[in-house]
């Protein structure tokens, strides 16, 4: 049986709710220290644009395109899960997933090309931000996707569908960050 | 699930059996237990580091006693090393996870935490980071030596440290232990806004369990950037990146900011459970109410603000522009007005009280006034005019351990003397309790009065053996002195533990409240059962924590949870 402290909500706002949003802060001010170190480097190295040339800005338009769908299936997931239908959120996680997984498949392609290039992790300034920052977002996607997997087969047995909202927050987060990752790394040239 | 809750109120989570129970269990009480007792495991550790260089300092050159010689490399490992596990594995997984597991749902009248199995990861990542941290000292080329800021480029570059393998583990140690605490961070702050007891309201929180969550939500702001950083610092290390090397367009003073702005706050950090446990004890044993109870509340959260705005004052003279360096005294100086004003809350608590000077009161007192000497001393290094003078002397050293020391040594002994009784169910002798309090605090002061000393001389910070200088090794009295101190107190600690053992083998029952205190955790038995209370009777309150000697009543306290 679950400790009565689970059961409480002195706030009014569920825990598993409040928890995540706290984990995005978390989240936020690591990103927020990767992107405003990179963001100083970058204004102090002009240079660096004729580095930021050499990526692809389609296949990372792509990708954004990819991971804004995958976060529209985790809002239909969400929207399942809140009438009760836990298989067809589940199904909506699945999509979700494989959202990611494309996401990942087109990541690992477009890196072994630039490293193909010699546009490797030490090849300058630029390409280590690059290589960072986009990994430390490729970790959370990788995480995230795990995680939706075991959310979404409890979700298929109608078990702990609040966790369909909670993993859908957090995916929004992740698309966020590559909201600011895609400009910063591939639009400025 | 029906049949277990039939078992019994206080049985009603069934968790893992026997010797498993002590290692593999979600109770907040146990974690609590697994932090403490790591915390003082790795104190010891830390203390015997202290031990071995400060009589190299005295005896430069000669074999230690249980050490032998100790090599330049050795001696560098052992500042370094010394430096971060009394910061990351005492101060923090004492003050803050410790306390924090065990207070949190015991004051706020919950039977744990909101997420059992979350403290329990924490705790297991925590150890892990802890086993790292040792096993870094051990490996080829020996623990890192490049101090517990890791400045590169001499925590990035192997060639300069010289240990390439003891850098890399130091570093992924650290980072494990913040994630640690972003767990247990999590945990403490949802815990608290959502699972008080029926009736405690905001400002019926007790004062230790606000200055947690705060420290944990700052720690929690101040220290993702630094998370970033360490990957970067661990990429420059392992795969050849050139993020802190300006010949390749990298920038070393990048680290120092986001070292440092974490390492600002985490000061803060470990300062507010320890303001907290002050409150909770001065207030007991003057039997009076915190004077300002709200004030209390909003300075706390005013300085955790301020704290992330200073800095850049341990960058004085790394070439930061001087523009800047004004506006960060500025803020830096700002900062000591709220901690002088608790001080002074705290005085105005003990104003006309009925002051009772059991062991963990001694503590208490003691905390303020070491840490003002701490505080005072902290304006001259604010100030950046003074620092150029002052920076990486033994007056800095000196300043902040005027800070550490009543925070983490000081600030500990107040709460476990105070909460001993609750979490072993006897009481502590208070003789031994007397004769360690003072064979701690006198030779404290000897230690680090003679280093400010010294710092004023000129004595620079981190030199192997200070014979080569003529001008600052004829000041070698009272290098001798401070070890010397420093071993009559590490002696008088063997009372402790032997206070400790003695008490928790054959000390007075505690009863409930032995101290007469209001707080919720004095409510139930001592030491608490599994789920705190009897799951049909959890608490409920009705007034604040701090009701002493209200007029009109019998007794001089008024616990929280009783009507009327």
């Amino acid at each position: 049986m679950k400790p009565i402290a689970t059961t409480r909500s002195a706030t009014g706002i569920p825990t598993g709710r409040l928890a995540i949003w706290w984990v995005l802060a978390s989240e936020v001010v690591i990103f927020g220290g990767l992107l405003a170190s990179y963001l100083m480097h970058r204004l102090g190295h002009p240079e660096w644009a004729n580095a930021a040339a050499n990526t692809n800005t389609w296949i990372g338009a792509f990708n954004t395109l990819v991971l804004l769908s995958s976060s529209f299936t985790a809002v239909l997931a969400h929207n399942a899960a809140e009438m009760g239908d836990g298989k067809k959120a589940a199904r909506y996680l699945v999509f979700t997933i494989v959202g990611a997984l494309i996401f990942l498949l087109v990541k690992s392609f477009e890196w072994y090309t630039e490293i193909r290039h010699g546009y490797t992790i030490t090849a300058n300034g630029f390409w280590s931000f690059y290589y960072t920052a986009a990994g430390l977002h490729a970790a959370h996607v990788i995480a995230g996707a795990i995680i939706m997997g075991f959310i979404a087969k409890d979700a298929a047995k109608g078990k702990e569908l609040q966790r369909v909202e909670l993993i859908g927050i957090y995916w929004h987060f992740v698309d966020v960050v590559w909201i600011f990752l895609f400009p910063l790394l591939y639009i400025a040239k | 699930m029906a049949e277990a809750a039939a078992v019994g109120a206080h049985e009603h989570h069934h968790g893992p059996q026997g010797i498993l129970k002590y290692i593999w269990s979600t109770d907040h009480k146990i974690i609590a237990m697994q932090y403490l007792f790591t915390g003082m495991f790795m104190a010891v550790i830390g203390g015997f580091m202290a031990y071995v260089f400060r009589m190299q300092l005295a005896f430069p050159g000669l074999p230690v006693p249980g050490y032998g010689v100790v090599s330049p490399g050795e001696y560098n490992a052992l500042v370094t090393n010394h430096g971060t596990i009394m910061i990351f594995w005492v101060a923090m997984p004492v003050l803050i996870a410790a306390f924090g597991n065990f207070l949190i749902p015991l004051m706020i009248g919950a039977d744990d935490m909101v997420f059992p199995r979350i403290n329990r990861l924490s705790y297991q990542v925590f150890l892990i980071s802890a086993i790292l941290i040792l096993v870094s000292l051990f490996v080829e080329g020996g623990g890192f030596g490049g101090a517990w800021t890791a400045y590169p480029p001499l925590s990035s570059v192997s060639d300069y440290n010289l240990t390439k393998l003891g850098s890399s583990i130091w570093l992924v140690a650290v980072a494990l232990e913040f994630v640690a605490f972003l767990l247990g961070g999590i945990n403490f702050i949802v815990t608290l806004m959502n699972a008080r007891a029926p009736g405690m309201k905001a400002y019926d929180i007790p004062v230790v369990v606000w200055m947690i969550v705060i420290a944990s939500i700052l720690f929690m702001l101040s220290v993702g950037p630094l998370i970033a950083g360490a990957v970067m610092l661990l990429f420059d290390q392992t795969l050849g990146t050139g993020f802190y090397d300006p010949t390749r367009g990298g920038d070393p003073i990048l680290w120092q900011h986001l070292f440092w702005f974490f390492g600002h706050p985490e000061v803060y950090v470990v300062l507010l459970p320890a303001l907290g446990i002050t409150a909770e004890i001065i207030t007991t044993f003057s039997r009076k109410k915190l004077f300002g109870y709200k004030i209390v509340i909003f300075t706390a959260v005013a300085t955790g603000v301020l704290s992330f705005f200073v800095w850049a004052h341990h960058q004085f003279i790394a070439g930061i522009d001087p523009r800047m360096a004004n506006i960060f005294t500025v803020t830096t100086l700002l900062i000591s007005v709220p901690i002088a004003e608790l001080c002074f809350v705290y005085i105005a608590t003990l104003y006309g009280g009925s002051i009772r000077l059991t062991t963990p009161m001694l503590w208490a007192l003691a905390f303020i006034g070491e840490f003002l000497i701490g505080g005072v001393t902290g304006i001259f290094l604010g100030a950046s005019g003074a620092d150029i003078y002052f920076h990486d002397t033994y007056f800095v050293l000196a300043h902040f351990h005027y800070t550490f020391f009543p925070i983490a040594i000081i600030g500990t002994f107040a709460a476990f003397t105070y909460w001993f009784p609750k979490m072993f169910g006897k009481m502590m002798n208070d003789t031994l309790g007397k004769i360690h309090f003072w064979g701690t605090i006198i030779p404290f002061n000897f230690i680090f009065i003679p280093l400010f000393v010294l710092g004023l001389g000129g004595q620079h910070r981190r030199i192997y053996n200070y014979q080569n200088f003529p001008e600052l090794a004829e000041m070698q009295p009272l290098r001798v002195l401070a070890t010397g101190a420093l071993i009559v107190m590490l002696v008088f600690q063997f009372v402790f533990f032997w206070n400790m053992f003695k008490s928790w083998r054959s000390g007075e029952k505690a009863g409930k409240n032995p101290w007469k205190a209001n707080t919720l955790e004095w409510t139930t038995d001592s030491p608490p059962p599994h789920g705190n209370w009897p799951a049909d009777d959890m608490p409920k309150v009705y007034r604040g924590p701090y009701e002493y000697s209200v007029p009109g009543r019998d007794d001089d306290y008024w616990p929280q949870n009783i009507p009327g």
